[in-house]
């Protein structure tokens, strides 16, 4: 492992300074991919710089409904804290979905926006990959790329961002608070992940030395009535083989509004604005479920080992949709044996 | 440690599971040593070539790093048996993740930091590490492991299955899988006055002890091996692997006490893997499911440097009646690290094939697959033509239908369903060989009163030291807290590693006979009281296993499988496992239970999870760590109960015990695919059974 020097932030701003000042310096949140990825030789920082104490740890909620979630608040205790239990479920659902306990323990809210795709050939330094290495190619795309991308990838890159709590937050209308050298700034939550292009090394839309200090999530009254269900090849401690966040707000036979955030499918947490767009005023019904996530689903591109990604999150959006509506939605007649 | 009777038969905690949850268990690197140096492996990045070059400027430079060991610079080994140990010897790769360098330094940290700085330059050549039916490397090997005939015939085959009424012709696959010990592979080693100590993760330490001396050509009684705490093996560990070897050279090149410890990723390829296996299996019955011809083909891998020939069908030659019987095994010698020992070598992998196939006779017959595996019995075993010592197998499935309420099983696949889910149930029969080998042992009494016994075991996690010392102070007649028990080191009397079931009866065995000896001589020559310098003895029982009366030896089971697959997601999960086994006398019913579900669950794993995804353009896995190489957690494991059956069984060996480490994972795959099979009306023959492969099958996909 490259020697590193330790500091530990006192303040956002003090702690931005450090890290822009030094070319090879990173934040420590939990730590619990940064640490992984600095044993692999995939990071190698100079300069690690503790945030894990500055005063980042809070949840508050804001004037007009929502809630402002500091950057180092622990996985675990976001998803129990009781005002996202009953106002937005779906985020307490998505972050329980994620990892062990263990580490929720330790993983911040920042750190998890800003973790690295799980993609096997980018954590092994001895294949190539243009995350890694911009121009050395991707090993992933003609490779073992099961639990890649199917929507928005590039030839320079097929991977995923792994992220539970993201795709719940980006259902939500996050926007995520940064602080850059050049001072602070807002990035909707959408627009924060950058799809791979011809770029893939470059994850977001932050300034180099950009810090993550919050995350905003605006008063939605019918997130309460939102879920979370990922897929996945184990119960416990795995990535999502594909996943859906959702919540739907009725008038009376009719979608008045809907978000849905889709995740494992894409290089970043998917919002599902297609899918939306066309259930928007139509009535909710199984059928029309399923044509929505058509719609969505339209644009992707399999790769080799990923299409079963399709109809999984067309199931997965129907039977979360039929789920949350349960009772007020007429039932599509039995199909199958 | 202060149970007073500590009898045969009773449940007894772990001896040291104190020291092992607060930490204070030592494993093969947490034994200090002054000045010690830490080692670090540099792995092949090609998976054919001629090394061209090492460049080590750049990693000697890097503070802390003391030496770079390369083939040009290593110490020089005497050749042994298995060319996989003859590390760092060569300008060759052999496949991709061969050790071709070892960075020794002050610390951990720049002994790693220094591994990433080595720079090997390749002349590569083409590779092939894919294994096919059609391989055009496919020979047959002499023997299949560990000394079985590679093929076998009794009747005429062709002729049988050609006649018969029902004829099922099907073809399993299943990947290359990894053992994962939760203790890496690791070793510490000190040379001292021309002496090597070596604390080493390992299953027999008296193997790694004779190879070493043979290694670096110095008498095995100047080298001691010590295991004394071992973290899992499952296999990997039970004969010498790459790290004492290793560790070991380095210590001599710096000439300081080395640690070294392989990590995670580091242990997918050189420390062994079951070796991915295709099988064809053919069975021809009669329209009530009698067999008259069974057929089992194998296929595996091997590599280029060490030959490893995995038993896959030797399961068929004894599980099931058939007049007319083929089993055969072919090797695809591969650009791949050497496969090796995985939890029932053989037995583990083709009855996975073996037991869907008779699941799959049951369905085309409309037999229920309990009923048919009974008329299938047999008392003798149908290639040896040998009595069993104790057969079952029956006992088992009857016993274990009872518990799980298999009664009132509808046949019928793919009906039950509630809300998302359908449900089903599966059942597979197991058998694996119930060894006894060779083993010595020194008992001593004390003039304090107490008891020290010993013997070359190993405890790998499995419970062995505490078996041993019930054992022992059964044997001795006097309370367990004067019983010491050690093991785990090549100084005490050699015994058998730690590996083919063997260790409870081959070692308990002579645990025994030397503590009945030291017992009788008291008794006999000192009145019972221990004389002021003590007593000793020391005896083996070989004598006893060659006087063994020719029978078939083997241990019984039956798994049963629930599982419920959702049809949105494909996911499958286990609601509930039930194994009921017939393992001889039970020295320790806590372990062992523990021994058994552990087996059922690693056969869960198989089935549903565990899979190396080779990528063939490199050579070599790519999901090379337990986030992405995914075994059961225990999540996954929702209802699991094992049980065993009354055998008395004084035939198998005179203390009537078969081991029960391997049992477990023999058979619980096919109960697993078969339950999903009755849930589904799909019939899985690759494993693992993940949700892609059901989701283009199910209702609402």
């Amino acid at each position: 492992m490259r020697t590193f020097r330790y500091e530990r932030g006192t303040d956002p701003g003090q702690a931005v300074t450090l890290v822009a000042g030094e070319p090879d310096a990173a934040y420590l949140g939990g730590g619990t991919n940064l640490v992984d990825l600095m044993k692999l030789g995939v990071a190698r920082p100079r300069l690690l710089v503790d945030v894990t104490r500055l005063p980042l740890d809070s949840v508050e909620p804001l004037p007009g409904g929502g809630l402002r979630i500091g950057a180092t608040v622990r996985n675990s205790d976001l998803a129990a804290h009781p005002t996202v239990r009953r106002d937005y479920p779906v985020l307490a659902r998505a972050l329980l979905a994620g990892a062990s306990g263990q580490l929720r323990n330790m993983a911040t809210v920042g750190g998890n926006l800003l973790q690295r795709t799980r993609c096997y050939y980018f954590q092994d330094v001895s294949r190539p990959c243009n995350k890694r290495e911009p121009g050395a190619g991707c090993s992933a795309l003609d490779g073992q790329n099961r639990d890649l991308a199917i929507l928005g990838w590039s030839p320079q890159c097929v991977a995923t961002h792994p992220s539970d709590m993201a795709v719940a937050l980006v259902a939500l209308d996050a926007v995520v608070e940064v602080l850059e050298p050049a001072g602070a700034r807002e990035i909707p939550l959408t627009e924060f992940h950058r799809l791979p292009g011809e770029r893939p090394d470059q994850e977001t839309t932050m300034e180099p030395g950009g810090l993550v200090t919050a995350v905003r999530i605006p008063a939605l009254p019918y997130a309460r009535r939102s879920t979370y269900r990922k897929a996945r090849d184990r119960a416990s401690f795995a990535f999502a083989a594909g996943s859906v966040a959702a919540a739907i707000d009725l008038d009376g036979p009719l979608v008045r509004e809907v978000r849905l955030g889709y995740g494992a499918v894409a290089h970043r947490p998917w919002r599902a604005r297609l899918a939306e767009e066309a259930l928007r005023g139509q009535p909710a019904t199984e059928e029309n479920f399923r044509l929505a996530a058509d719609e969505e689903l339209a644009a992707a591109r399999a790769l080799a080992h990923n299409a079963f990604k399709i109809p999984l999150i067309r199931n997965l959006t129907v039977r979360t949709l039929v789920e949350l509506t349960e009772g007020s939605v007429e039932p599509a007649a039995e199909r199958g044996r | 440690m202060s149970a007073p009777t500590a009898a045969v038969g009773r449940a007894q905690p772990r001896l040291e599971g104190r020291e092992k949850v607060t930490g204070t268990a030592r494993y093969a690197v947490e034994h200090p040593a002054d000045g010690l140096a830490y080692a670090w492996a540099v792995q092949a990045s090609v998976a054919k070539a001629r090394i061209v070059r090492v460049d080590d400027a750049v990693a000697l430079a890097e503070p802390g790093v003391l030496a770079v060991l390369t083939y040009a610079n290593a110490p020089r080994l005497a050749p042994v048996e298995s060319r996989e140990l003859l590390l760092l010897q060569q300008p060759r790769v052999h496949y991709r993740g061969e050790i071709v360098a070892l960075v020794v330094a002050e610390s951990l940290e720049a002994a790693r930091e220094g591994a990433l700085l080595v720079r090997v330059d390749y002349d590569t050549e083409p590779h092939s590490s894919v294994l096919t039916e059609r391989h055009p490397s496919l020979y047959k090997p002499d023997k299949v492991n560990p000394n079985f005939p590679t093929d076998t015939c009794v009747g005429d085959f062709d002729a049988g299955y050609e006649a018969a009424e029902v004829r099922l012709d099907q073809t399993y696959r299943t990947p290359a899988y990894h053992n994962n010990p939760m203790e890496p592979h690791a070793s510490t080693a000190h040379w001292w006055q021309g002496r090597l100590l070596v604390h080493d993760s390992s299953q027999g330490s008296g193997d790694v002890r004779d190879t070493l001396g043979r290694l670096f050509e110095v008498p095995a009684e100047s080298v001691r091996v010590t295991a004394e705490h071992v973290g899992g093996g499952f296999g990997s560990k039970g004969s010498p692997r790459c790290t004492p070897v290793l560790a070991a050279m380095a210590a001599r090149h710096v000439d300081r006490p080395v640690r070294l410890a392989l990590t995670r990723q580091q242990i997918f390829g050189p420390i062994g893997y079951r070796t991915p296996v295709i099988q064809r299996v053919r069975l021809g019955a009669d329209a009530d499911g009698r067999l008259a011809a069974i057929c089992h083909d194998a296929f595996s891998q091997t590599s280029t440097t060490t030959e490893f020939a995995e038993q896959t069908a030797v399961l068929t030659r004894a599980l099931y009646a058939a007049p007319h019987r083929r089993t055969t095994h072919r090797l695809a010698r591969l650009d791949v690290p050497t496969p090796s020992w995985m939890r029932a070598p053989g037995e583990c992998p083709g009855s996975f094939a073996l037991e869907s196939a008779m699941d799959e006779l049951a369905v085309a017959c409309g037999i229920d697959p309990i009923e048919l595996r009974i008329r299938n019995d047999t008392d003798r075993h149908p290639e040896d033509d040998l009595p069993f010592s104790s057969r079952n197998l029956v006992a088992c499935l009857r016993d274990g239908a009872r518990r799980f309420g298999w009664a009132d099983r509808d046949p019928a696949p793919g009906v039950r369903r509630q809300g998302r889910w359908l449900f089903g149930t599966g059942v597979a029969g197991a058998a694996y060989p119930a060894r006894s080998p060779v083993g010595s042992a020194r008992a001593e009494a004390r003039p304090d009163g107490t008891y020290q016994v010993g013997i070359n075991a190993t405890d790998i996690g499995t419970g062995a030291r505490t078996a041993l010392w019930q054992v022992a102070t059964e044997a001795l007649g006097v309370p367990g807290d004067r019983v010491r028990i050690s093991i785990g080191d090549s100084d005490l009397p050699p015994a058998y590693v730690a590996g083919g079931s063997t260790g409870t009866a081959g070692w308990s065995w002579a645990v025994d006979k030397a503590c009945r000896s030291l017992r009788r001589q008291l008794q006999e020559q000192y009145a019972g009281s221990v004389p002021p310098g003590g007593l000793s003895v020391f005896t083996d029982t070989a004598a006893e296993v060659a006087a063994l009366e020719k029978v078939a030896r083997y241990a019984f089971g039956a798994h049963f499988a629930q599982v419920r697959v959702d049809v949105d997601s494909g996911e499958v999960r286990v609601g509930r496992m039930l194994g009921v086994f017939a393992t001889g006398r039970v020295v320790n019913p806590s372990t062992a239970r523990s021994q058994l579900i552990g087996g059922m669950t690693m056969g869960l794993s198989m089935a549903l999870h565990e899979e190396g995804l080779l990528d063939h353009r490199f050579g070599d896995w790519v999901n090379r760590d337990l986030a992405t190489y995914h075994v059961s957690a225990c999540a996954d494991v929702e209802r699991i109960e094992a049980y065993w059956v009354a055998e008395d069984d004084d035939r198998v060996n005179p203390l009537g015990i078969k081991g029960l480490g391997e049992i477990g994972i023999v058979g619980s795959a096919a109960a697993v695919a078969n339950a999903v099979h009755h849930a589904t009306g799909i019939r899985f023959r690759t494993l693992p059974i993940q949700l892609d492969k059901l989701l283009q099958h199910l209702p609402a996909g």
